[in-house]
């Protein structure tokens, strides 16, 4: 389940957002696109979930070219900034969405479904939210029923647009873990976007260090700090530096 | 702790001032408003009904259980009931396509559906005769086929149509307009195809203000007068609508015949109304559920 980028390009009118950006991610692999705003990387996370089509270059997934391919066609879990939960739907009904959304022929029993749901709701620890609507929830709980809802369609790649921004620092750090042992348990290769570089570190094999609609540098966390390959990321991930070289007693 | 824990000073209030509201102003505004709803809607209906009481209850009987009265009930109730769910449909299709796509000519449309609004109902219904006569543009095309519109029962509906569409549009237009697209986006990228998007996750937001423009399109229609007697052919028992009803009682000097149909037709309309009301209210909690 492996995911190749290849030259994709994006204009928004006459200003060039994605300038021919290529990746390669290896089956399972937690990636990560970091860099500043405006760097163009939700713009390639959303290119990939195929909610926005790129003017040039190509997408292919385990070997299969996926680049015009309609979003719900690609079976890519998403996680939204702000969740995109369905106000109006209860946490398992919004988690049941995926499967209840398949063709007639491939779409489990209504038996099945609500089996499957309460088995992802207790993998994700909310299983005692299952009745409640989202507006009740906290930020936290609102961030597992999005995941939870994303893992359910069983994803070949889950992508994750800045998923805990919207959190305070405390509960910021218990999700990652438990956002990185899900997505180990479920198998599933993972893109994440975020501006923090400690999120990155924490979580990615590989980071993508992004920065005008160009990936500077992509490489593990510790090759990024051994050897940037530009002043600019360098430069931006000083404090990241820090951060990782404190482990190492420096 | 001691000065904490010692009762705060009692203090008397009138009556009047028990509950502070938040908001300043508060008996100023609703007396204004109350005055206002007196004088501008409850006077005028008070005469109604006033009128009405003058009536005994068999006497009352009498004339909304004539032949003629229940006729013209089934006509305008029918064709009503018909315009208002064609015009909640394709209101609600217009607003999405104003709303969501961007096309040249789209401001001029939107500007298009207030005409009906604008236009005096006499001369949209002396408008829609010229063309759906048998010699009208709309008349020779439709006859050709075997339709005839003007002086039937499909001229009524098509008059009320004509001047509650702006119901329908403007009720969902604004609730379309502040949906977020990232719920819908949601739902693609977990395999729902465009109508189930539609079905389950923009229709379920629509609903209440859907039901509140279908409510108000549907009183409009029973209370249509200018527009539809042109084109009805106002044939007592087949063509004649309750509204024209009352003009011929009203002609007659008969004044509490006309205003028990009209108080009929009135209280339908608020029956409706009423009904529509809760109705969306319900459906508007459902949609919140739990956010207070």
């Amino acid at each position: 389940m492996s995911l190749q980028i290849q030259n994709i390009s994006k204009y928004y009118g006459a200003n060039l957002v994605l300038d021919a950006v290529s990746l390669d991610i290896e089956p399972g692999e937690f990636i990560a696109l970091l860099g500043p705003s405006g760097s163009g990387k939700t713009t390639l996370l959303r290119t990939i979930a195929g909610l926005q089509f790129a003017e040039g270059g190509t997408l292919s997934f385990d070997g299969e070219d996926i680049t015009g391919l309609d979003a719900r066609e690609r079976r890519f879990g998403m996680v939204f900034q702000n969740y995109a939960l369905f106000e109006h739907m209860s946490v398992a009904q919004n988690v049941a969405f995926g499967l209840k959304m398949r063709e007639r022929s491939a779409r489990p029993s209504a038996k099945d479904i609500s089996r499957r749901v309460v088995e992802l709701l207790d993998m994700a620890q909310i299983g005692h939210l299952a009745e409640r609507f989202p507006s009740q929830l906290s930020g936290g709980q609102r961030q597992r029923v999005a995941l939870t809802r994303a893992l359910a369609i069983e994803p070949r790649l889950l992508l994750l647009d800045e998923p805990f921004s919207a959190l305070d620092t405390r509960v910021r750090k218990d999700l990652r873990f438990s956002l990185r042992s899900l997505q180990q348990k479920v198998g599933v290769g993972a893109i994440l976007v975020t501006h923090d570089q400690e999120e990155a570190f924490e979580l990615a094999d590989r980071i993508a260090v992004m920065a005008d609609g160009k990936i500077e540098q992509f490489d593990t966390p510790a090759n990024l700090i051994k050897k940037p390959s530009s002043p600019f990321v360098a430069e931006f991930l000083e404090g990241a530096g820090g951060y990782n070289q404190s482990g190492a007693g420096i | 702790m001691t000065h904490l824990d010692a009762a705060p000073p009692r203090t008397f209030l009138s009556p009047f001032r028990l509950k502070r509201h938040v908001m300043p102003g508060f008996s100023l505004t609703l007396g204004t408003s109350l005055l206002f709803v007196c004088l501008i809607i409850l006077l005028p209906l008070s005469g109604l009904f006033w009128q009405m009481s003058q009536l005994g209850l068999a006497d009352y009987w009498r004339i909304i259980s004539s032949e003629r009265t229940l006729a013209s009930f089934r006509v305008t109730i029918s064709a009503a009931a018909f315009a208002t769910l064609f015009n909640a449909v394709f209101g609600l299709l217009l607003a999405y396509v104003l709303v969501r796509y961007k096309f040249p000519g789209k401001r001029l449309l939107d500007a298009l559906v207030d005409l009906p609004f604008a236009l005096p109902t006499a001369v949209a219904g002396i408008a829609l005769v010229a063309l759906y006569d048998k010699n009208g543009w709309m008349g020779t095309l439709l006859s050709a086929v075997g339709l005839k519109v003007a002086y039937t029962w499909w001229g009524i509906v098509l008059a009320m149509m004509f001047t509650s569409v702006p119901f329908g549009v403007r009720t969902v237009q604004p609730v379309l307009e502040s949906l977020k697209p990232d719920a819908e986006e949601a739902a693609r990228t977990l395999g729902a195809r465009d109508w189930q998007v539609f079905r389950h996750i923009v229709f379920p937001q629509v609903w209440p203000s859907f039901i509140t423009g279908a409510s108000l399109a549907f009183a409009r229609s029973l209370g249509e007068f200018g527009a539809v007697i042109f084109i009805a052919g106002n044939m007592p028992f087949k063509t004649e609508i309750a509204s024209l009803l009352i003009m011929i009682r009203l002609e007659e000097y008969d004044y509490p015949a006309a205003s028990a149909i009209a108080g009929t037709i009135l209280l339908i309309a608020l029956f409706v109304l009423v009904a529509a009301n809760i109705a969306q209210s319900r459906a508007t909690r459902h949609l919140h559920k739990g956010s207070s």
